[in-house]
């Protein structure tokens, strides 16, 4: 083939095909970008700003929603409020103008937290567990392999209401109710199905030889392994890692049915988060967004082997 | 790789020549080392997914209450499972979960791969714009599901300020989540939203993975675009879209969180969808022998469906 037809093959589409396809494609990200963005706004936005109608796309920023979102208040009398000393800082100066004072730190930094612990606690021990079958499956003679692998996928399946019932009893007789352990182990269960197929899939593609290679160098195998497949695999394990903790930090069925206060993470409390008469959008909001950031990056890191991890490494592109 | 330096490649080859070597030098025998790696994860499945699994079969059979744990549990049979299956409202709570099903696999698969046909023209900056599209989907469902019960709202929500501005009609003229027509829509369409990015980017895997002199002999056959879409391009993505098409339908089989946020089955049970029926009988009213062979009855309904998408999976894989 020469060049020239390759510059312009019959399979390229045109410039006017590419400008066409490519004017409709933004345009859909455009229409689906609306409620995220409508997200970041209203974080930004006073309470009344917020629910006002038309709806407002110019506003004064404001950062009552996440003073809102951080604190708990309670409405005093104009006198009390005159009586107490000058405002602490910009929350409580935007509370004392709606007639209330700060009362105390809110909740979300808490379940914030059991957000960040049970969700790299699952990761890590998903990741672990699952290099190790994963290693297992991909290189020696399980008797059974298709079965356990299928098995091993199949947990995922299950319907997690189905599932949170005779964990819900389990854990009420074990004393796992409601604490971070009990959640750790749960997701790890959920998630390691997902580590196993995907590394699965990344070890299958590190060349047996080079292990060989290193055991007639006189390694043993589990130093082969560590020593010559977990660094060829770290891309995969790095991704693998951050499927899972996107799985735990977004779950809610589990953690609404089983959690209450001491192990909550964040998804079941962004939306009971409330203010005077209804739900306190801006909070909400601002919640919601500092809940989405961490995602959203590692999405953009994660292009790459998106495709792979959605379908349990069925498609490798 | 390039760690490995040129011995291990002459040493490559000398495993060729003698294969029993890799096996003869080793600390623990492979079939060991192999049981010590599986097993944790096995045991960790076991207590936390069959375990339980076990127990709600044998709990399905009695009349078991979790508030009531003093009453003396009586074994009942099949009792439950026969009210379940003639149970009206469980019929009501699967046509629910059907039309959200059906619904949202159709318009997700059709706008999912007119999205990948269209990425496929490898415009500029199609890199960019796909990320952006696919944002949706990695978000937690619960968490942007709840906002869009603001976005609903009829005097407030932007959704509602957007159908006003399009079709001229008052915003607080219809309640998305309120009415009894509407709401199953309202699900449907946050669903599209957060999952026509999934069939997408599996879609375009599709596309991509057919190889350009397919069409190229099309072309000097004189194939039109039209006859090249529907004799080359639709069947040879299709295994990929049955995948996507398998997948999404036994997640929104399962729907929970976007649903319980937006409308908690709500008004009435018009969008009870199976799940939300499972959550109030178990957490609500602590039915929990029923609840549990309602449960199981959903199980063997997904696992039947995993059977088939393992089976797709495999015949993608093997492409």
């Amino acid at each position: 083939m020469t060049s020239a037809t390759t510059a312009h093959s019959v399979v390229e589409p045109s410039a006017t095909t590419r400008r066409f396809a490519g004017s409709l494609v933004v345009l859909y990200a455009i229409i689906t970008m609306i409620p995220l963005v409508w997200i970041m706004l209203t974080a930004f936005k006073s309470p009344d700003d917020a629910i006002s109608y038309p709806p407002k796309v110019m506003f004064k920023p404001s950062l009552e929603g996440f003073c809102n979102l951080f604190t708990t208040r309670s409405r005093q009398t104009p006198e009390f409020i005159r009586s107490l000393g000058p405002p602490q800082g910009l929350c409580d100066s935007i509370a004392r103008s709606r007639n209330m004072v700060v009362a105390g730190p809110s909740n979300y930094v808490p379940r914030f937290v059991n957000s960040l612990i049970i969700a790299f606690g699952s990761t890590v021990l998903a990741v672990a567990l699952g290099t190790l079958s994963a290693y297992g499956f991909s290189r020696f003679r399980v008797p059974l392999k298709d079965d356990l692998l299928f098995f091993i996928l199949s947990t995922r399946m299950m319907p997690p209401i189905a599932v949170a019932i005779p964990i819900y009893l389990m854990y009420r007789t074990v004393g796992l109710s409601d604490t971070r352990l009990g959640m750790i182990l749960l997701y790890t269960s959920v998630n390691v199905s997902l580590a196993v197929w995907l590394l699965k899939g990344f070890i299958d593609e590190i060349p047996r030889e080079y292990e060989e290679a290193a055991m007639i160098d006189g390694y043993t195998r589990f130093q082969a392994f560590v020593k010559v497949v977990l660094p060829q695999a770290t891309t995969g394990i790095a991704a693998t890692a951050i499927f899972c903790l996107i799985f735990a930090w977004n779950e809610y069925a589990f953690a609404v049915l089983l959690t209450s206060g001491n192990a909550q993470t964040a998804p079941p409390f962004i939306p009971i988060i409330i203010g005077e008469g209804g739900q306190d959008w801006p909070a909400v909001a601002a919640g919601t967004t500092l809940f989405l950031v961490p995602i959203v990056v590692f999405t953009v890191l994660l292009r790459k082997h998106l495709l792979r991890g959605i379908t349990f490494g069925a498609v490798r592109k | 790789m390039n760690e490995l330096s040129a011995s291990s490649r002459i040493t490559y080859r000398a495993v060729m020549v003698r294969p029993g070597v890799a096996r003869r030098i080793r600390g623990l025998s492979d079939r060991t080392l192999a049981w010590l790696f599986i097993t944790p994860t096995i045991v960790l499945l076991l207590a936390i997914n069959i375990f339980p699994l076990l127990w709600t079969i044998y709990l399905s059979f009695t009349n078991y209450r979790a508030n009531r744990a003093n009453v003396p549990t009586i074994w009942l049979g099949a009792d439950w499972y026969q009210s379940i299956l003639t149970d009206p409202d469980i019929w009501a709570a699967m046509q629910v979960t059907a039309h959200f099903v059906i619904w949202t696999v159709v318009i997700e698969t059709v706008v999912g791969f007119g999205l990948a046909y269209l990425i496929d023209k490898k415009f500029r900056g199609h890199g960019l714009w796909t990320t952006i599209i696919l944002l949706p989907m990695m978000l937690s469902p619960a968490v942007v599901g709840n906002f869009w019960t603001f976005l609903y709202q009829p005097q407030i929500g932007l959704f509602n300020y957007m159908v006003a501005f399009f079709t001229g009609r008052d915003a607080s003229s219809f309640q998305m989540l309120g009415d009894v027509t509407l709401s199953p829509w309202a699900i449907v369409i946050v669903d599209a939203w957060i999952w026509t990015p999934y069939v997408m980017l599996i879609c375009l895997a599709g596309l991509r993975s057919i190889p350009d002199y397919i069409y190229e002999a099309a072309e000097v056959d004189r194939a039109s675009k039209w006859r090249q879409f529907w004799s080359i391009t639709l069947p040879m993505a299709l295994p990929f879209i049955m995948l996507a098409v398998l997948f999404r339908g036994i997640e929104n089989f399962k729907m929970f969180d976007m649903v319980n946020l937006l409308t908690g089955g709500g008004p009435g049970s018009t969008t009870e969808v199976a799940s939300i029926t499972l959550k109030r009988a178990a957490f609500e009213s602590w039915r929990t022998g029923y609840s549990s062979a309602f449960a199981i009855i959903l199980f063997v309904t997904v696992f039947g469906l995993a059977n088939i998408y393992v089976k797709a999976l495999n015949k993608v894989k093997s492409r």
